[in-house]
Protein backbone atom coordinates (compact mmCIF):
# COMPACT_ATOMS: atom_id res chain seq x y z
CA UNK A 1 0.00 0.00 0.00
CA UNK A 2 1.20 3.49 -0.81
CA UNK A 3 2.29 5.61 2.10
CA UNK A 4 1.05 8.73 0.40
CA UNK A 5 -2.64 8.16 0.98
CA UNK A 6 -3.82 11.50 -0.31
CA UNK A 7 -2.18 11.46 -3.73
CA UNK A 8 -4.94 11.40 -6.36
CA UNK A 9 -4.88 8.11 -8.20
CA UNK A 10 -4.16 7.77 -11.90
CA UNK A 11 -6.95 6.49 -14.15
CA UNK A 12 -7.22 2.67 -14.03
CA UNK A 13 -6.81 2.51 -17.85
CA UNK A 14 -3.49 4.37 -17.61
CA UNK A 15 -0.73 2.54 -19.44
CA UNK A 16 2.84 2.41 -18.32
CA UNK A 17 4.36 1.61 -21.72
CA UNK A 18 3.39 4.94 -23.31
CA UNK A 19 4.46 8.12 -21.60
CA UNK A 20 1.89 10.58 -20.35
CA UNK A 21 2.32 14.12 -21.63
CA UNK A 22 -0.45 15.32 -19.36
CA UNK A 23 -1.74 13.48 -16.30
CA UNK A 24 -5.04 14.70 -14.92
CA UNK A 25 -5.56 13.51 -11.36
CA UNK A 26 -8.56 14.08 -9.15
CA UNK A 27 -9.52 17.26 -10.99
CA UNK A 28 -12.52 19.27 -9.74
CA UNK A 29 -13.65 22.48 -11.36
CA UNK A 30 -16.01 25.12 -10.02
CA UNK A 31 -17.96 27.89 -11.68
CA UNK A 32 -18.72 29.78 -8.45
CA UNK A 33 -20.53 27.17 -6.34
CA UNK A 34 -21.30 24.85 -9.26
CA UNK A 35 -19.04 21.82 -9.48
CA UNK A 36 -18.62 21.34 -13.23
CA UNK A 37 -15.94 18.64 -13.13
CA UNK A 38 -16.01 15.85 -10.58
CA UNK A 39 -12.79 14.02 -9.70
CA UNK A 40 -11.57 13.59 -13.25
CA UNK A 41 -8.50 11.39 -13.67
CA UNK A 42 -7.08 10.46 -17.02
CA UNK A 43 -3.86 10.54 -19.01
CA UNK A 44 -3.17 12.31 -22.30
CA UNK A 45 -0.52 10.23 -23.99
CA UNK A 46 2.43 11.83 -25.75
CA UNK A 47 1.95 12.24 -29.51
CA UNK A 48 -1.49 10.69 -29.44
CA UNK A 49 -4.89 12.18 -30.17
CA UNK A 50 -7.40 11.96 -27.33
CA UNK A 51 -11.04 12.78 -28.10
CA UNK A 52 -13.53 14.07 -25.55
CA UNK A 53 -17.15 13.28 -26.27
CA UNK A 54 -20.38 13.76 -24.35
CA UNK A 55 -23.62 15.72 -24.48
CA UNK A 56 -23.61 19.51 -24.18
CA UNK A 57 -22.82 20.63 -20.66
CA UNK A 58 -20.96 17.45 -19.73
CA UNK A 59 -17.77 19.39 -18.95
CA UNK A 60 -15.59 18.47 -21.90
CA UNK A 61 -14.89 22.06 -22.98
CA UNK A 62 -14.39 23.03 -19.35
CA UNK A 63 -11.77 20.30 -19.06
CA UNK A 64 -10.01 21.59 -22.17
CA UNK A 65 -10.03 25.13 -20.74
CA UNK A 66 -8.32 23.87 -17.60
CA UNK A 67 -5.43 22.44 -19.59
CA UNK A 68 -4.09 25.88 -20.53
CA UNK A 69 -5.58 27.80 -17.59
CA UNK A 70 -8.00 29.65 -19.86
CA UNK A 71 -10.31 29.94 -16.85
CA UNK A 72 -7.78 32.23 -15.13
CA UNK A 73 -9.26 35.03 -17.20
CA UNK A 74 -12.54 34.77 -15.30
CA UNK A 75 -13.20 35.49 -11.64
CA UNK A 76 -14.98 32.87 -9.49
CA UNK A 77 -13.69 29.96 -11.54
CA UNK A 78 -11.25 27.59 -9.91
CA UNK A 79 -9.74 24.16 -10.38
CA UNK A 80 -8.67 21.70 -7.69
CA UNK A 81 -6.61 18.56 -8.02
CA UNK A 82 -3.57 18.03 -10.21
CA UNK A 83 -2.88 18.45 -13.88
CA UNK A 84 0.70 17.41 -14.54
CA UNK A 85 2.39 18.60 -17.72
CA UNK A 86 5.57 16.55 -17.98
CA UNK A 87 5.28 16.00 -14.24
CA UNK A 88 4.79 19.65 -13.30
CA UNK A 89 1.44 20.71 -11.83
CA UNK A 90 0.11 23.36 -14.17
CA UNK A 91 -2.59 24.36 -11.68
CA UNK A 92 0.10 25.62 -9.31
CA UNK A 93 0.00 29.39 -8.71
CA UNK A 94 3.73 29.69 -9.56
CA UNK A 95 3.15 28.65 -13.14
CA UNK A 96 3.81 31.39 -15.73
CA UNK A 97 0.48 31.28 -17.52
CA UNK A 98 1.76 32.97 -20.68
CA UNK A 99 4.54 30.45 -20.96
CA UNK A 100 2.05 27.67 -20.29
CA UNK A 101 -0.17 28.87 -23.14
CA UNK A 102 2.80 28.84 -25.49
CA UNK A 103 3.32 25.19 -24.57
CA UNK A 104 -0.37 24.29 -24.67
CA UNK A 105 -2.03 25.94 -27.68
CA UNK A 106 -5.74 26.10 -28.33
CA UNK A 107 -7.99 26.32 -31.40
CA UNK A 108 -11.66 27.20 -31.02
CA UNK A 109 -14.86 26.16 -32.73
CA UNK A 110 -15.27 29.45 -34.55
CA UNK A 111 -12.20 30.50 -36.54
CA UNK A 112 -10.65 33.50 -34.78
CA UNK A 113 -8.11 35.09 -37.10
CA UNK A 114 -6.82 38.49 -36.02
CA UNK A 115 -7.94 41.38 -38.23
CA UNK A 116 -4.54 41.61 -39.87
CA UNK A 117 -2.71 40.00 -42.77
CA UNK A 118 -2.26 36.25 -43.08
CA UNK A 119 1.46 36.75 -42.52
CA UNK A 120 0.97 38.91 -39.45
CA UNK A 121 -1.56 36.50 -37.95
CA UNK A 122 1.29 34.06 -37.58
CA UNK A 123 4.24 36.40 -37.09
CA UNK A 124 2.42 38.13 -34.24
CA UNK A 125 2.56 35.13 -31.91
CA UNK A 126 6.15 34.30 -32.75
CA UNK A 127 7.29 37.87 -31.96
CA UNK A 128 5.40 37.71 -28.69
CA UNK A 129 7.58 34.91 -27.39
CA UNK A 130 10.83 35.19 -29.31
CA UNK A 131 13.22 37.67 -30.95
CA UNK A 132 13.84 36.48 -34.48
CA UNK A 133 15.35 38.05 -37.60
CA UNK A 134 13.17 38.96 -40.58
CA UNK A 135 14.41 36.04 -42.67
CA UNK A 136 13.95 33.62 -39.80
CA UNK A 137 10.46 34.98 -39.24
CA UNK A 138 9.65 34.40 -42.93
CA UNK A 139 10.83 30.82 -42.61
CA UNK A 140 8.79 30.26 -39.47
CA UNK A 141 5.63 31.67 -41.05
CA UNK A 142 6.13 29.48 -44.11
CA UNK A 143 6.79 26.38 -42.00
CA UNK A 144 3.68 27.02 -39.89
CA UNK A 145 1.49 27.47 -42.96
CA UNK A 146 2.94 24.31 -44.46
CA UNK A 147 2.37 22.51 -41.19
CA UNK A 148 -1.28 23.54 -41.31
CA UNK A 149 -1.58 22.47 -44.97
CA UNK A 150 -2.39 26.03 -46.00
CA UNK A 151 0.82 27.25 -47.64
CA UNK A 152 -0.08 26.34 -51.22
CA UNK A 153 -3.39 28.15 -50.96
CA UNK A 154 -2.05 31.41 -49.51
CA UNK A 155 1.60 31.71 -50.59
CA UNK A 156 0.71 34.33 -53.23
CA UNK A 157 -1.41 36.48 -50.95
CA UNK A 158 0.40 36.48 -47.61
CA UNK A 159 -0.42 40.14 -47.11
CA UNK A 160 -4.15 39.78 -47.74
CA UNK A 161 -6.34 39.97 -44.66
CA UNK A 162 -6.76 36.76 -42.68
CA UNK A 163 -10.48 37.49 -42.68
CA UNK A 164 -10.59 37.24 -46.49
CA UNK A 165 -10.03 33.47 -46.30
CA UNK A 166 -12.82 30.88 -46.35
CA UNK A 167 -14.01 29.39 -43.05
CA UNK A 168 -11.95 26.23 -43.51
CA UNK A 169 -8.87 28.24 -44.47
CA UNK A 170 -9.36 30.57 -41.49
CA UNK A 171 -9.48 27.55 -39.20
CA UNK A 172 -6.26 26.19 -40.68
CA UNK A 173 -4.75 29.67 -40.28
CA UNK A 174 -5.61 29.46 -36.58
CA UNK A 175 -3.97 26.05 -36.40
CA UNK A 176 -0.92 27.49 -38.21
CA UNK A 177 -0.84 30.31 -35.66
CA UNK A 178 -0.93 27.72 -32.90
CA UNK A 179 1.86 25.52 -34.29
CA UNK A 180 4.03 28.55 -35.22
CA UNK A 181 5.18 28.99 -31.64
CA UNK A 182 6.10 25.29 -31.34
CA UNK A 183 3.71 24.20 -28.62
CA UNK A 184 3.86 20.72 -27.07
CA UNK A 185 0.12 20.17 -26.72
CA UNK A 186 -2.69 21.35 -29.00
CA UNK A 187 -6.24 21.66 -27.69
CA UNK A 188 -8.96 21.65 -30.33
CA UNK A 189 -12.46 22.66 -29.24
CA UNK A 190 -14.79 21.48 -32.01
CA UNK A 191 -12.38 22.66 -34.68
CA UNK A 192 -14.47 21.45 -37.62
CA UNK A 193 -18.05 21.85 -36.52
CA UNK A 194 -18.59 25.02 -38.56
CA UNK A 195 -16.90 23.67 -41.67
CA UNK A 196 -18.05 21.91 -44.84
CA UNK A 197 -17.06 18.24 -45.38
CA UNK A 198 -14.04 19.02 -47.56
CA UNK A 199 -12.60 21.53 -45.07
CA UNK A 200 -13.43 19.04 -42.31
CA UNK A 201 -11.49 16.31 -44.12
CA UNK A 202 -8.52 18.68 -44.50
CA UNK A 203 -8.58 19.47 -40.78
CA UNK A 204 -8.76 15.77 -39.94
CA UNK A 205 -5.87 15.01 -42.27
CA UNK A 206 -3.99 17.80 -40.53
CA UNK A 207 -4.74 16.39 -37.07
CA UNK A 208 -3.33 13.09 -38.25
CA UNK A 209 -0.09 14.76 -39.40
CA UNK A 210 0.20 16.96 -36.32
CA UNK A 211 -0.12 14.01 -33.95
CA UNK A 212 3.34 12.87 -35.02
CA UNK A 213 4.81 15.92 -33.30
CA UNK A 214 2.21 17.09 -30.83
CA UNK A 215 -0.02 15.71 -28.13
CA UNK A 216 -3.58 16.55 -29.14
CA UNK A 217 -6.85 16.79 -27.23
CA UNK A 218 -9.99 17.33 -29.28
CA UNK A 219 -13.55 18.04 -28.18
CA UNK A 220 -16.13 17.06 -30.77
CA UNK A 221 -19.85 16.49 -31.05
CA UNK A 222 -19.29 14.45 -34.17
CA UNK A 223 -19.00 10.84 -33.06
CA UNK A 224 -17.64 9.64 -36.38
CA UNK A 225 -14.99 12.35 -36.26
CA UNK A 226 -13.89 11.21 -32.81
CA UNK A 227 -13.77 7.63 -34.11
CA UNK A 228 -11.74 8.69 -37.15
CA UNK A 229 -9.12 10.99 -35.67
CA UNK A 230 -8.39 9.76 -32.18
CA UNK A 231 -6.47 6.91 -30.61
CA UNK A 232 -8.11 7.35 -27.20
CA UNK A 233 -11.59 8.51 -26.31
CA UNK A 234 -13.00 9.87 -23.08
CA UNK A 235 -16.78 9.92 -22.61
CA UNK A 236 -18.02 12.49 -20.10
CA UNK A 237 -21.45 13.02 -18.63
CA UNK A 238 -22.63 15.58 -16.07
CA UNK A 239 -19.09 16.52 -15.12
CA UNK A 240 -17.91 12.96 -14.64
CA UNK A 241 -15.59 10.83 -16.69
CA UNK A 242 -17.72 7.78 -17.49
CA UNK A 243 -15.33 5.85 -19.71
CA UNK A 244 -11.82 6.27 -21.01
CA UNK A 245 -10.34 3.69 -23.34
CA UNK A 246 -8.84 3.02 -26.74
CA UNK A 247 -11.07 4.62 -29.37
CA UNK A 248 -11.44 1.36 -31.28
CA UNK A 249 -12.85 -0.21 -28.13
CA UNK A 250 -15.15 2.68 -27.17
CA UNK A 251 -16.83 2.76 -30.58
CA UNK A 252 -17.13 -0.99 -31.15
CA UNK A 253 -17.86 -2.38 -27.71
CA UNK A 254 -17.82 0.17 -24.92
CA UNK A 255 -17.67 -1.04 -21.36
CA UNK A 256 -20.36 1.20 -19.88
CA UNK A 257 -24.03 1.26 -20.78
CA UNK A 258 -24.14 5.07 -20.63
CA UNK A 259 -21.37 5.27 -23.23
CA UNK A 260 -23.16 2.82 -25.47
CA UNK A 261 -26.47 4.68 -25.18
CA UNK A 262 -24.79 7.96 -26.06
CA UNK A 263 -22.72 6.85 -29.05
CA UNK A 264 -25.57 4.81 -30.54
CA UNK A 265 -28.05 7.67 -30.26
CA UNK A 266 -30.21 6.17 -27.49
CA UNK A 267 -29.64 8.94 -24.97
CA UNK A 268 -33.07 9.99 -23.76
CA UNK B 1 -32.22 -1.80 -24.56
CA UNK B 2 -33.63 1.75 -24.77
CA UNK B 3 -34.91 2.90 -28.13
CA UNK B 4 -33.00 5.14 -30.48
CA UNK B 5 -33.95 8.79 -30.56
CA UNK B 6 -34.56 8.23 -34.28
CA UNK B 7 -37.32 5.60 -34.39
CA UNK B 8 -36.72 4.65 -38.03
CA UNK B 9 -33.27 3.43 -36.96
CA UNK B 10 -34.91 0.91 -34.59
CA UNK B 11 -37.24 -0.24 -37.34
CA UNK B 12 -34.32 -0.81 -39.73
CA UNK B 13 -32.45 -2.95 -37.21
CA UNK B 14 -35.60 -4.90 -36.31
CA UNK B 15 -36.25 -5.57 -39.98
CA UNK B 16 -32.71 -6.97 -40.31
CA UNK B 17 -33.35 -9.34 -37.40
CA UNK B 18 -36.66 -10.47 -38.87
CA UNK B 19 -35.08 -11.28 -42.23
CA UNK B 20 -32.37 -13.32 -40.52
CA UNK B 21 -35.09 -15.20 -38.62
CA UNK B 22 -36.90 -15.90 -41.88
CA UNK B 23 -33.67 -17.09 -43.52
CA UNK B 24 -32.98 -19.33 -40.52
CA UNK B 25 -36.45 -20.90 -40.69
CA UNK B 26 -36.08 -21.50 -44.42
CA UNK B 27 -32.59 -23.02 -44.08
CA UNK B 28 -33.80 -25.35 -41.32
CA UNK B 29 -36.76 -26.43 -43.42
CA UNK B 30 -34.55 -27.07 -46.47
CA UNK B 31 -32.15 -29.16 -44.42
CA UNK B 32 -34.82 -31.32 -42.79
CA UNK B 33 -36.72 -31.82 -46.06
CA UNK B 34 -33.50 -32.66 -47.90
CA UNK B 35 -32.80 -35.34 -45.30
CA UNK B 36 -36.39 -36.70 -45.45
CA UNK B 37 -36.20 -36.78 -49.23
CA UNK B 38 -32.93 -38.71 -49.02
CA UNK B 39 -34.23 -41.17 -46.43
CA UNK B 40 -37.44 -41.83 -48.39
CA UNK B 41 -35.83 -41.39 -51.80
CA UNK B 42 -38.62 -38.91 -52.48
CA UNK B 43 -37.67 -37.11 -55.71
CA UNK B 44 -40.62 -34.68 -55.61
CA UNK B 45 -39.68 -33.47 -52.18
CA UNK B 46 -36.03 -33.17 -53.27
CA UNK B 47 -37.14 -30.93 -56.16
CA UNK B 48 -39.12 -28.74 -53.77
CA UNK B 49 -35.97 -28.25 -51.69
CA UNK B 50 -34.04 -27.20 -54.80
CA UNK B 51 -36.87 -24.82 -55.73
CA UNK B 52 -36.81 -23.01 -52.38
CA UNK B 53 -33.14 -22.04 -52.65
CA UNK B 54 -33.66 -18.88 -54.78
CA UNK B 55 -35.84 -17.42 -52.01
CA UNK B 56 -32.99 -17.89 -49.51
CA UNK B 57 -30.52 -16.29 -51.93
CA UNK B 58 -32.85 -13.33 -52.43
CA UNK B 59 -33.23 -12.88 -48.68
CA UNK B 60 -29.47 -12.87 -48.26
CA UNK B 61 -29.11 -10.11 -50.83
CA UNK B 62 -31.83 -8.12 -49.08
CA UNK B 63 -30.09 -8.47 -45.71
CA UNK B 64 -26.77 -7.38 -47.21
CA UNK B 65 -28.29 -4.42 -49.00
CA UNK B 66 -30.20 -3.13 -46.00
CA UNK B 67 -27.24 -3.64 -43.65
CA UNK B 68 -24.97 -1.73 -46.04
CA UNK B 69 -27.60 0.99 -46.40
CA UNK B 70 -27.92 1.32 -42.62
CA UNK B 71 -24.15 1.58 -42.29
CA UNK B 72 -24.06 4.30 -44.96
CA UNK B 73 -27.06 6.19 -43.66
CA UNK B 74 -26.66 5.97 -39.89
CA UNK B 75 -22.96 5.23 -39.30
CA UNK B 76 -23.87 2.76 -36.55
CA UNK B 77 -21.64 2.46 -33.51
CA UNK B 78 -21.01 -0.24 -30.92
CA UNK B 79 -23.95 -2.69 -30.57
CA UNK B 80 -25.68 -1.26 -33.66
CA UNK B 81 -22.55 -1.69 -35.75
CA UNK B 82 -22.20 -5.25 -34.48
CA UNK B 83 -25.87 -5.89 -35.38
CA UNK B 84 -25.19 -4.88 -38.98
CA UNK B 85 -21.95 -6.83 -39.27
CA UNK B 86 -23.55 -9.89 -37.62
CA UNK B 87 -26.53 -9.76 -39.99
CA UNK B 88 -24.22 -9.74 -43.02
CA UNK B 89 -22.15 -12.63 -41.67
CA UNK B 90 -25.07 -14.78 -40.51
CA UNK B 91 -27.00 -14.30 -43.73
CA UNK B 92 -23.91 -15.49 -45.63
CA UNK B 93 -23.67 -18.61 -43.48
CA UNK B 94 -27.38 -19.38 -43.81
CA UNK B 95 -27.26 -18.94 -47.56
CA UNK B 96 -24.46 -21.55 -47.66
CA UNK B 97 -26.46 -23.90 -45.43
CA UNK B 98 -29.24 -23.65 -48.01
CA UNK B 99 -26.81 -24.40 -50.86
CA UNK B 100 -25.52 -27.48 -49.07
CA UNK B 101 -29.06 -28.74 -48.36
CA UNK B 102 -29.90 -28.12 -52.02
CA UNK B 103 -26.85 -30.17 -53.00
CA UNK B 104 -28.08 -33.11 -50.89
CA UNK B 105 -31.48 -32.82 -52.59
CA UNK B 106 -29.88 -32.81 -56.06
CA UNK B 107 -27.91 -35.96 -55.22
CA UNK B 108 -31.12 -37.59 -53.93
CA UNK B 109 -32.75 -37.01 -57.31
CA UNK B 110 -29.73 -38.63 -58.97
CA UNK B 111 -29.44 -41.74 -56.80
CA UNK B 112 -33.14 -42.44 -56.22
CA UNK B 113 -33.26 -44.99 -59.04
CA UNK B 114 -30.14 -46.93 -58.09
CA UNK B 115 -30.42 -46.63 -54.32
CA UNK B 116 -29.80 -49.73 -52.27
CA UNK B 117 -28.95 -50.44 -48.70
CA UNK B 118 -31.29 -48.34 -46.52
CA UNK B 119 -28.90 -49.06 -43.61
CA UNK B 120 -26.27 -46.89 -45.37
CA UNK B 121 -28.48 -43.89 -44.70
CA UNK B 122 -28.94 -44.51 -40.98
CA UNK B 123 -25.60 -42.94 -40.05
CA UNK B 124 -26.32 -39.92 -42.21
CA UNK B 125 -29.66 -39.50 -40.49
CA UNK B 126 -28.01 -39.30 -37.05
CA UNK B 127 -25.48 -36.81 -38.40
CA UNK B 128 -28.34 -34.75 -39.76
CA UNK B 129 -30.23 -34.88 -36.46
CA UNK B 130 -27.27 -33.48 -34.55
CA UNK B 131 -26.56 -30.81 -37.19
CA UNK B 132 -30.24 -29.80 -37.33
CA UNK B 133 -30.42 -29.50 -33.54
CA UNK B 134 -27.25 -27.39 -33.55
CA UNK B 135 -28.72 -25.13 -36.23
CA UNK B 136 -31.94 -24.71 -34.28
CA UNK B 137 -30.00 -23.92 -31.10
CA UNK B 138 -27.81 -21.33 -32.75
CA UNK B 139 -30.81 -19.61 -34.35
CA UNK B 140 -32.49 -19.48 -30.94
CA UNK B 141 -29.24 -18.13 -29.45
CA UNK B 142 -29.29 -15.37 -32.09
CA UNK B 143 -32.95 -14.54 -31.51
CA UNK B 144 -32.47 -14.37 -27.73
CA UNK B 145 -28.96 -12.90 -27.80
CA UNK B 146 -27.97 -15.86 -25.62
CA UNK B 147 -24.16 -16.04 -25.42
CA UNK B 148 -24.09 -19.15 -23.24
CA UNK B 149 -26.20 -21.11 -25.69
CA UNK B 150 -24.03 -19.93 -28.58
CA UNK B 151 -20.91 -21.06 -26.74
CA UNK B 152 -22.46 -24.50 -26.19
CA UNK B 153 -23.22 -24.86 -29.88
CA UNK B 154 -19.67 -23.80 -30.66
CA UNK B 155 -18.15 -26.39 -28.36
CA UNK B 156 -20.40 -29.23 -29.64
CA UNK B 157 -19.25 -29.02 -33.26
CA UNK B 158 -16.92 -31.96 -32.68
CA UNK B 159 -19.96 -34.26 -32.36
CA UNK B 160 -20.89 -33.81 -36.02
CA UNK B 161 -17.26 -34.32 -37.00
CA UNK B 162 -17.10 -37.57 -35.03
CA UNK B 163 -20.30 -38.85 -36.65
CA UNK B 164 -18.93 -37.98 -40.08
CA UNK B 165 -15.94 -40.14 -39.30
CA UNK B 166 -18.13 -43.12 -38.47
CA UNK B 167 -20.31 -42.59 -41.58
CA UNK B 168 -17.13 -42.55 -43.65
CA UNK B 169 -16.03 -45.91 -42.23
CA UNK B 170 -19.48 -47.46 -42.78
CA UNK B 171 -19.68 -46.30 -46.38
CA UNK B 172 -16.15 -47.51 -47.03
CA UNK B 173 -17.14 -50.95 -45.74
CA UNK B 174 -20.21 -51.07 -47.99
CA UNK B 175 -18.13 -50.12 -51.00
CA UNK B 176 -15.57 -52.83 -50.25
CA UNK B 177 -18.33 -55.40 -49.79
CA UNK B 178 -19.81 -54.82 -53.24
CA UNK B 179 -18.46 -52.58 -56.01
CA UNK B 180 -22.03 -51.94 -57.18
CA UNK B 181 -22.44 -49.82 -54.04
CA UNK B 182 -19.65 -47.47 -55.05
CA UNK B 183 -21.60 -44.89 -57.07
CA UNK B 184 -24.43 -44.67 -54.55
CA UNK B 185 -22.13 -44.57 -51.53
CA UNK B 186 -19.91 -41.92 -53.12
CA UNK B 187 -22.93 -39.65 -53.38
CA UNK B 188 -23.70 -40.36 -49.74
CA UNK B 189 -20.11 -39.46 -48.82
CA UNK B 190 -20.63 -36.07 -50.40
CA UNK B 191 -23.91 -35.73 -48.51
CA UNK B 192 -22.13 -36.41 -45.23
CA UNK B 193 -19.48 -33.84 -46.13
CA UNK B 194 -22.30 -31.35 -46.81
CA UNK B 195 -23.79 -31.95 -43.38
CA UNK B 196 -20.38 -31.58 -41.78
CA UNK B 197 -20.02 -28.21 -43.53
CA UNK B 198 -23.45 -27.17 -42.34
CA UNK B 199 -22.07 -27.84 -38.86
CA UNK B 200 -19.15 -25.51 -39.64
CA UNK B 201 -21.49 -22.73 -40.74
CA UNK B 202 -23.53 -23.26 -37.58
CA UNK B 203 -20.35 -22.83 -35.56
CA UNK B 204 -19.56 -19.64 -37.50
CA UNK B 205 -22.99 -18.31 -36.57
CA UNK B 206 -22.33 -19.20 -32.92
CA UNK B 207 -19.08 -17.19 -33.09
CA UNK B 208 -20.97 -14.29 -34.63
CA UNK B 209 -23.60 -14.36 -31.87
CA UNK B 210 -20.87 -14.17 -29.22
CA UNK B 211 -19.29 -11.24 -31.10
CA UNK B 212 -22.69 -9.57 -31.49
CA UNK B 213 -23.51 -9.68 -27.80
CA UNK B 214 -20.11 -9.23 -26.18
CA UNK B 215 -17.91 -7.60 -28.83
CA UNK B 216 -15.38 -10.36 -28.14
CA UNK B 217 -14.17 -13.02 -30.53
CA UNK B 218 -13.97 -16.70 -29.63
CA UNK B 219 -10.57 -18.37 -29.99
CA UNK B 220 -9.47 -19.13 -33.55
CA UNK B 221 -9.19 -22.85 -32.81
CA UNK B 222 -12.54 -24.44 -32.31
CA UNK B 223 -12.78 -27.87 -30.63
CA UNK B 224 -12.23 -30.39 -33.39
CA UNK B 225 -13.14 -34.05 -33.50
CA UNK B 226 -11.04 -36.44 -35.53
CA UNK B 227 -12.07 -36.29 -39.12
CA UNK B 228 -12.13 -39.18 -41.53
CA UNK B 229 -9.52 -37.51 -43.68
CA UNK B 230 -6.81 -37.04 -41.12
CA UNK B 231 -3.83 -39.36 -41.31
CA UNK B 232 -4.25 -42.23 -38.88
CA UNK B 233 -1.89 -41.84 -35.96
CA UNK B 234 0.63 -44.59 -35.42
CA UNK B 235 0.37 -46.26 -32.01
Amino acid sequence: MSLVMDAPAAHPMARSDVSEKISIRGLDFFYGQTRALKSISLPLYRNEVTAFIGPSGCGKSTLLRVLNRMYDLYPNQRAEGEVLLDGENLLSPDIDVNLLRSRVGMVFQKPTPFPMSIYENIAFGIRLYERVSKSELDDRVKAALEGAALWNEVKDKLHASGLSLSGGQQQRLCIARTVAIHPEVILLDEPASALDPISTAKIEELIDDLSEQYTIAIVTHNMQQAARVSEYTAFMYLGELIEFDRTRRVFTSPDKKQTQDYITGRFG
Amino acid sequence: MPEHIVKAYDRELEALGRRIAEMGGLAEKMLSEAMDALADLDVDMARRVVASDPRLDALQREVEESAVLTIARRQPMAIDLRECVAAIRISGDLERVGDLAKNIAKRTAKIAAEARLPRAIVGLKSMHDVAAMQLKDVLDAYAQRDVERARQVWSRDAEVDALEDSVFRDLLTFMMEDPRNISFCTHLLFCSKNIERIGDHTTNIAETVVFLVTGESLPVERPKGKTAFEPIESP
